[in-house]
């Protein structure tokens, strides 16, 4: 059985790393790495989006080589050349991104790769004892004919737990496994970790929500730019000091502003219901209204309808029933605006998906400040590196865009530059709506920050703005109020001041109540 | 696949790609018996000596707008594999005027027409495809083929029937007169008191180099360009943008083609002086290997227009000069630089970047 079987080796490391050093070109994304992780523990790694965490997980599953340094299972050097030798050495990961097949069941998905001859009749009832007994052991209770395109996504991340550990898994590697999860489901993976603890395996933990490290992980190791900077047990330290280590300075918080007085409604949606192409209802009677200095957050799980009503209220699809009002518009099926006429009304749009939908990545940043605003971009027909230069110098300067070269593609700035990228251009005029998806997803620490002083300062300007945020943590610290969705329908709207994250996560699952506010 | 930088991308991936195809096609000539250094200096000479020059610059002219028509879609991801059926048309378009008003208007104005309705014969069949991928969801690269069947289908029987010339059996049209043919650059430089070799040279050269010009404006120097580029590296975040996709798609579509019919210009205007068939002759599929080695840049495709001419022009050379290289073998050898510079062109880049970055980043 996968867990009772590993070696006790006791005083070995479960996995120790030594000296390891990886470089892709420029970067170097491991720099002379050490790392123990204790057998039989739940162990953190945190750090900053591109400390390194993600390519120190590849290199144990074998996803990656080691430029330098070397690795220890169970006390035993290890050459693992692919996620095959990693396998066979008991170790298994479950990925940000599910890697399954959504058209297959659950058993099909797990009997990938051990189909065991040729007819699958034999080995399917073979895996389906097998299966059984392990979901018994623990707490992994799936349908095994369940499709996995039905499932939610906490089922789904079950299904690849199991997968690891129906192959052996004695060492079990996720990397930011509750980005997708509801705070329920959250809690019921940790759970789930920590009966795999009890039965003797170890648990390595990626993560960014220093949070979860503390109520889940007994031993944290902290990274920041490739480097292995701490190891604390967390019983002996606190998130403050966490977030010093991973960011390399103290971490303040965006000073809240008192609730500014409240303008007037300044876009208004009503009875919004849409299907996607294929005909699966999206959004079920959305109504909502944005007020001038006001900050409406729209929480959930992702998946529930906020993509889709960021799309229509940019004008990105239209309206099929119910209707928008903005700046003197009534937009509906018979008078749809597009995304150009949306802008020209005042609405600004920070898309959710900044590298394929807020950014062209070949283009020069001054060329992408300039995306959706081609007045910007030079006179008349024609287009002009000055203007566009001119245009983006005291962007980059306001957000302190870095590298501060606007020639440079924007493929060549990290995530955290991009998004800025992005905002800078959108928050340039004081737009009357703000639409703003995900605006710190990938960001690290630091730029949060910035970033949420500069959403505060356009609502004290007056900008009536819409957050979506699957950050519960984000929306409590800006929102005024808070629209939580469901299944594509407003669960309820809430005052923001005495929400709680408890509140809201029930109602996320549709089991709350939604007070109108 | 591994990012190159530019100097790259566009200076020496080419050169490798090009060697690697003569020394494909050295071992073919090698292979027949023949000396390939010997049979490298012929195609040169063929194709640069001073009589020739002129015949290599006139087949140049022809890659020259299919390049560029391929190019200009490529701008936008369009697959523009129509360049062919765009320039029949763009020929019928020139028949069309000069049969009608060379009588009736005097020649330079008829020449201007011609011109324009080459542009606009090519242009609204290259419109068609590109209106049914914006709104109708059909792929542009199987629109574009059959659109090819459709022209060659409509010439056939236009050229066999209603506009062949009177008289006669062969599927052409009567000879324009001589006040609506584009001008010989031979002639031209006779009237400035140069002599030249004669060649089939004509006007349209130097209408493909302002072409170059153009579309090197219109793609980086104006917003409509940078709409299609725009689209070209990512539709969602044109959408995002405001950009009108659809429209922008069935433009571009309207501007390749109206490039593909002006290779027209050169055969039927400045060369034929009648419209006969098959006069694209595979122009249009050669212009987008033309294009890709060009890296759709239009200085790119004036340089690899130059070397296909001069294939084409040393390669016919080649053909009198060996007994045992038939036409077939010349093109053979033009068939692997098509081969290793388009199809396979980025089959050396992981190598190359290996080869000559790692050793940059262990100095840097």
């Amino acid at each position: 059985m996968a867990l009772d079987g590993g070696p006790e080796q006791a005083g070995h490391p479960a996995v120790r790393l030594r000296g390891v050093t990886k470089r892709f070109g420029a970067v170097l994304a491991n720099d002379d790495v050490d790392l123990d992780i204790p057998q039989g523990a739940i162990h953190g790694i945190i750090g900053e989006n591109g400390a390194g965490k993600s390519t120190l997980a590849s290199i144990i599953y074998g996803l990656y080589a080691p430029d330098r340094g070397s690795m220890e299972i169970d006390g035993e050097a290890a050459p693992v050349r692919s996620p095959a030798d990693a396998i066979a050495r008991g170790v298994g990961m479950v990925h940000q991104h599910f890697m399954l097949v959504p058209t297959f069941t659950v058993l099909e998905n797990i009997m990938l790769g051990m189909e065991g001859g040729f007819l699958l009749g034999q080995g399917e009832a073979d895996i389906r004892a097998r299966l059984a007994s392990l979901s018994r052991q623990h707490g992994l209770e799936v349908d095994p004919d369940a499709l996995v395109d039905d499932l939610p996504v906490g089922l789904r991340q079950r299904v690849e737990i199991l997968r690891a550990l129906f192959r052996g898994a004695r060492i079990l590697i996720l990397d930011e496994p509750t980005g997708v999860l509801t705070p329920d489901e959250t809690d019921q993976l940790f759970t789930i970790l920590r009966g795999i603890r009890d039965a003797g395996g170890t648990v390595v933990l990626i993560t960014h929500k220093l949070r979860e490290v503390m109520a889940v992980c007994g031993t944290v190791s902290v990274m920041r730019h490739g480097r292995m900077v701490g190891r604390r047990e967390t019983a002996e330290t606190n998130t403050a000091e966490l977030a010093e280590l991973m960011v390399g300075r103290t971490v303040g918080q965006a000073e809240r502003p008192a609730q500014s007085v409240v303008g007037t409604p300044v876009l208004r949606g009503a009875g919004l219901t849409w299907r996607s192409p294929g005909g699966t209802l999206r959004l079920r009677e959305v109504g909502l209204e944005l007020r001038a200095g006001e900050i409406l957050a729209v929480a959930g799980v992702s998946g529930n309808g906020q993509s889709e009503l960021l799309d229509l209220l940019s004008g990105l699809s239209g309206v099929q029933e119910g209707h928008v009002e903005f700046a003197g518009r009534r937009i509906d099926a018979a008078h749809p605006a597009t995304p150009a006429e949306m802008r020209a009304l005042g609405l600004a749009h920070v898309p959710e998906d900044r590298q394929r939908r807020g950014l062209v990545l070949p283009f020069e940043a001054r060329e992408n400040a300039v995306l959706g605003r081609p007045e910007k971009a030079g006179p008349g027909p024609w287009t002009s590196a000055a203007a566009m230069q001119a245009h983006a110098e005291p962007l980059f300067a306001r957000f302190d865009i870095r590298p501060p070269d606007p020639k440079l593609p924007a493929a060549g700035f990290s995530g955290g530059n991009q998004q800025k990228i992005v905002l800078a251009r959108e928050f340039d005029t004081v737009p009357a709506v703000l639409l703003l998806g995900q605006p710190t997803r990938g960001v690290d620490i630091g730029t949060v920050e910035t970033i949420h002083a500069e959403v505060l300062a356009l609502k004290e300007r007056g900008s009536a703005i819409l957050l979506v945020s699957t950050e519960l943590d984000e929306i409590l610290a800006l929102a005024d109020r808070i629209m939580v969705m469901n299944g594509g329908r407003v669960a309820g709207t809430v005052p923001a001041a005495g929400a709680t994250a408890r509140q809201l996560g029930l109602m996320m699952t549709g089991a709350g109540d939604g007070a109108a506010a | 696949m591994t990012a190159l930088p530019r100097w790259l991308d566009i200076g020496v991936l080419p050169v490798v790609n090009l060697a690697l195809a003569f020394l494909a096609a050295a071992v073919v000539v090698a292979l027949v018996g023949e000396d390939p250094l010997e049979v490298f200096g012929v195609l040169l000479q063929g194709a640069f000596a001073p009589g020739a020059l002129g015949y290599t610059l006139y087949y140049a002219t022809n890659f020259v707008f299919t390049g560029l028509a391929a190019a200009l879609a490529f701008q936008a991801r369009l697959f523009n594999i129509g360049a062919e059926g765009q320039a029949m048309l763009g020929g019928l378009g020139i028949a069309f005027v000069c049969l009608s008003f060379e009588a009736v208007l005097p020649g330079p104005l008829v020449v201007i027409l011609a011109i324009a309705a080459a542009a606009l014969f090519g242009a609204a069949w290259a419109v068609v495809p590109g209106w049914l991928q914006a709104y109708r969801g059909s792929h542009i690269v199987i629109t574009t083929i059959m659109f090819n069947f459709l022209a060659s289908g409509l010439m056939v029987w236009l050229l066999s029937g209603p506009i062949m010339r009177p008289g006669q059996g062969s599927p052409q049209t009567r000879l324009f007169g001589e006040a609506v043919q584009l001008p010989a650059l031979h002639d031209l430089a006779r009237g400035l008191g140069f002599e030249a070799a004669r060649s089939p040279l004509n006007l349209s050269f130097l209408f493909a180099l302002l072409a170059c010009a153009a579309v090197w404006v219109l793609i980086w120097r104006t917003k409509f360009g940078y709409a299609l580029r725009a689209i070209g590296h990512s539709e969602e975040a044109a959408r995002y943008a405001g950009i009108p996709v659809r429209r922008a798609v069935v433009v571009a579509m309207a501007l390749s083609g109206a490039l593909a019919g002006c290779m027209a210009l050169n055969e039927i205007l400045g060369v034929q002086h009648k419209l006969v068939l098959n006069f694209s002759a595979g122009y249009g599929f050669t212009g987008i290997a033309v294009a890709l080695m060009g890296r759709n840049h239009p200085a790119g495709i004036l340089a690899a227009s130059l070397l296909f001419g001069a294939l084409f022009q040393g390669g016919a050379e080649l053909n009198f000069e060996f007994e045992t290289i038939t036409h077939e073998l010349a093109l053979v050898i033009q068939g692997l630089v098509i081969l290793f510079s388009g199809a396979l062109a980025y089959m050396f880049t992981p190598w190359l970047a290996r080869l000559l970055l790692s050793r940059s980043a262990a100095r840097a």
